[in-house]
């Protein structure tokens, strides 16, 4: 059984894929996220091509701004280095630096949201209702499912945290950590071609 | 220190199905579902072909005809086919690899009761304000918030839930066909159903996402007032029928892939001939997984994305020919010079062939996009695709069910009903539907509900509702057959009833629920045929016998999907007048469903063991 072996003596090198069951899950994980990767490319070739559908409202030019999303970029790429550290310390079997680097993911996570959150009111307050144009409804939702896919992140290491604040890593719980890892990166990604398809292109053309 | 023993404690019938992560049970709880599914779906089409019996009919309205077609087309794609194939997937792959269980027990469970709500979601539909009614495609401005009922939030929200449960149940098959094969058996040894199996998950996993999207959409349109195919706000009606046909023709051959793979072991078994050509079988499904995602404008050619498009499509779909008729040869090989007993389930898969060959060949007069502007929306696109969705997919499920029948059911079905079930059945079926390729070239349109008399159609559609009636009667039959099969047949007690060739063969009937007591060792393809010569045509053991680790059950799947099901119709009363807002609806569907998931995460589930001493005497009275 998985949670029996004897932490004491020492994890296997990749504890997260010592077990069928941390396979399965790293396995599975991975069809996930290529299936989330279709789904992501649904919604940005339907920005791409309702981005200049703007029936005269605002367009992406007249809103964004570069600083905030360059900073928003920052804090999310950092949160992602934050869970390799975090990784990291899972496979030298250091409990406490796991819970640390995985706390200062979280709150990046929660920095970050809270930007976007923060972005979202002001383009509303510049006129950019959700129902304003084809252009706002496929940025507000292509940007907050990405929003919604982070939040998700955040209640799901929460819980990780929650659970195992005092178990110590066991080949039981390695795989779900390193699985929020992989979810974590993955979100990452997503947003790098946000900040490149929406707000780079929305701003160069 | 693990072994919570849940096992011992004695369950109650309705609670023990409703628990289960076995997925045997699961396959059982797919094959009922999606035969009532099926069963209704069939209804519906006996019911508008009643209506198109005679000219000028006054049987049923043209508004109830539009939402029958909608329905019957949905049901039958997303809830019968689909759920059937992965009820006889959850079944016989795992055993067919070799293995206890599938990878993620509980997200199998999961997946079945999301289908299920989402189903049951759609299914409601007829008692609040009307069933979809914009045709099993959905076409926006039609399915729009102007001009579509009510129907189509039920659609946009049943086909999102189930979709969502056939996808994750597609991610379990992939790890598990994947991950946990027998020792020897590599890619080149599985049997061709895992295979069509895994690339029918991984089109899944490709396709409905995109489906996932879209619908999310037209639902953010028509309940948020979203602008995404509204031309005057800048949105584009086209981008629908792109998303759509990016998932929908995938989506054919998730439907017909795993009917290739049970004509594939049938085939064999019924012929005692190894498959013929086996790796180029299974090259030719992968190249048709591939090539799936390159065609979807075929669907497209009327609406005027221009000659280069349209070429570039036609040819890349007549492409898809080659690797089908490389499937079409292999069989007939196979069978050809083979020792053939024709039982039920071999009458099927050879009758698969040629109907399956006059869909292709139609499918290929399609693919031409000048000529495709004559045959657009008419019965000849209507009897194209029934040659492959019952000539191919129906017939191949009807294959399995009466192959793996005694493994399921430990009881063969009757052979004589079988035989006669077959003959009235395909009968049937080309009385409908051949006769459909001259009504459309002759000009009769799809989804109208009438038709004028005079134009050379009466006899026609007459002859086509006649076949739809033999149909049923067969159905009737087959019905007949199970209940008489049940009563009467006698029970299988030998592994292995059909002389077969594959590893779900060499278990014990019924099948314990740890399937092997101990793994099998596979030495070859068709690894129990291997051993019936070369061997005493028992498996050997690939490890000595010893406990067996198996997973609790579960109530959290039954209760997420039904806050699935709550928050589903919450989202939809947003045009409807309830005593409750929609807002609470929906936030006491999304508490339970993602509760669920937390306690799901919040609990400790080591599963149980089952003690060697316990197998040791559970295989003794079986053998």
């Amino acid at each position: 059984m998985a949670d029996s072996v004897d932490v004491k003596k020492g994890l296997p090198a990749n504890p997260e894929k010592a077990t069928l069951e941390g396979k399965n899950k790293f396995l599975g994980m991975f069809v996930f996220l290529a299936g989330e990767t279709t789904m992501f490319a649904t919604f940005f070739g339907t920005y791409l091509g309702l981005r200049s559908g703007t029936a005269s409202g605002p367009e992406p030019a007249d809103l964004f701004q570069l600083p905030l999303v360059f900073i928003m970029t920052m804090i999310l790429l950092t949160s992602s280095l934050t869970s390799v550290l975090a990784t990291y310390a899972m496979k030298k079997n250091q409990f406490g630096k796991l819970k640390l680097w995985m706390w200062v993911t979280f709150l990046l996570g929660v920095t970050f949201l809270s930007l976007e959150i923060y972005e979202f009111v002001e383009y509303y307050e510049h006129g950019l209702g959700y129902t304003s144009s084809a252009f706002a409804s496929s940025f507000y939702t292509l940007v907050g499912l990405h929003g919604a896919h982070v939040l998700f992140g955040l209640g799901w290491i929460l819980l990780l945290l929650l659970r195992n604040r005092s178990r110590g890593i066991t080949l039981y719980n390695a795989p779900k950590f390193y699985a929020f890892a992989l979810y974590w990166h993955f979100i990452d990604l997503v947003w790098v071609f946000i900040f490149t398809v929406v707000y780079l292109m929305g701003i160069g053309g | 220190m693990v072994s919570e023993a849940t096992n011992t404690r004695k369950k109650s019938v309705l609670w023990d199905w409703l628990t289960t992560v076995d997925h045997k049970k699961i396959a059982i709880l797919y094959l009922i579902a999606g035969t009532l599914f099926f069963v209704k779906a069939g209804l519906m089409a006996v019911l508008f072909r009643i209506q198109l019996i005679a000219p000028e009919m006054e049987f049923i309205s043209g508004q109830t005809f539009n939402e029958l077609v909608t329905m019957h087309g949905t049901l039958m794609l997303f809830l019968a086919v689909t759920p059937l194939f992965f009820a006889f997937a959850n079944y016989v792959l795992p055993l067919q690899i070799g293995a206890r269980d599938v990878a993620f027990p509980f997200v199998n469970a999961l997946g079945f009761w999301l289908f299920l709500s989402g189903g049951i979601l759609l299914s409601i539909s007829w008692f609040f304000g009307g069933a979809p009614d914009a045709g099993w495609t959905s076409y926006v401005p039609l399915a729009s918030r102007e001009f579509g009922g009510i129907g189509i939030d039920f659609y946009v929200l049943g086909l999102q839930i189930s979709g969502f449960g056939t996808l994750i149940s597609a991610i379990n098959f992939i790890v598990t066909i994947i991950n946990m094969r027998a020792p020897g058996m590599t890619m080149m040894r599985l049997p061709l159903f895992c295979w069509t199996m895994l690339i029918t998950s991984m089109l899944i996993v490709f396709a409905f996402t995109p489906l996932a999207a879209g619908l999310l959409l037209l639902m953010l349109d028509r309940v948020f007032d979203a602008q995404f195919f509204i031309p005057g706000e800048g949105g584009n009606v086209v981008l629908w029928q792109h998303i759509f046909w990016i998932f929908g023709h995938p989506e054919v051959y998730i439907l017909v892939m795993p009917a290739f793979g049970i004509i594939s072991e049938v085939v064999p078994a019924f012929s005692k001939k190894r498959l013929f050509g086996y790796t180029s079988m299974v090259f030719a499904v992968l190249i048709i997984g591939f090539l799936s995602f390159m065609v979807w404008m075929h669907h497209m050619f009327t609406v005027g994305v221009g000659p280069i498009a349209n070429s570039v499509f036609a040819i890349a779909t007549m492409t898809i020919a080659v690797p089908t008729g490389i499937k079409v040869f292999n069989w007939l090989f196979t069978m050809w010079g083979g020792k053939l007993r024709f039982t039920t389930a071999m009458h099927f898969a050879a009758s698969f062939v040629p109907t399956f060959v006059l869909g292709g060949v139609t499918g290929v007069m399609l693919a031409m996009a000048p000529v495709d502007h004559l045959y657009h929306d008419t019965y000849f696109v209507v009897a194209h695709f029934h040659y492959i969705i019952v000539g191919g997919i129906v017939l191949g499920l009807l294959a399995g069910l009466f192959y793996w029948y005694p493994k399921m059911f430990g009881h063969k079905l009757n052979e004589t009903l079988g035989i006669i079930f077959f003959w009235v059945f395909y009968i049937g079926f080309h009385l409908t539907f051949f006769i459909q390729h001259i009504l459309g070239l002759i000009g009769m349109p799809r989804r109208v509900y009438t038709f004028l008399e005079g134009q050379g159609m009466d006899t026609m559609n007459f002859i086509s509702t006649i076949g739809a009636f033999m149909m049923s009667v067969a159905i009737i039959i087959l019905v007949i057959n199970i209940i008489y099969s049940a009563l009467k047949a006698e029970r299988v007690t030998e592994k292995d009833p059909w002389d077969a060739r594959t590893l779900e063969w060499s278990t014990n009937t019924p099948i314990p629920e740890y399937n092997f007591a101990q793994t099998p060792q596979v030495r070859s393809l068709d690894p129990l045929f291997y051993e019936k010569i070369h061997g005493n045509g028992e498996m050997k053991p690939a490890e000595p016998l010893d406990d067996i680790h198996m997973p609790n059950g579960s109530i959290l799947p039954f209760i997420m999907s039904i806050g699935m099901f709550i928050g589903g119709f919450g989202f939809i009363s947003f045009h409807m007048d309830l005593f409750i807002s929609p807002y609470v609806l929906i936030a006491i569907g999304g508490i339970t469903f993602f509760g669920g998931m937390a306690a799901r995460s919040l609990q400790n589930d080591y599963g149980y063991n089952i003690e060697k001493e316990t197998v040791e005497s559970m295989e003794k009275e079986l053998s």
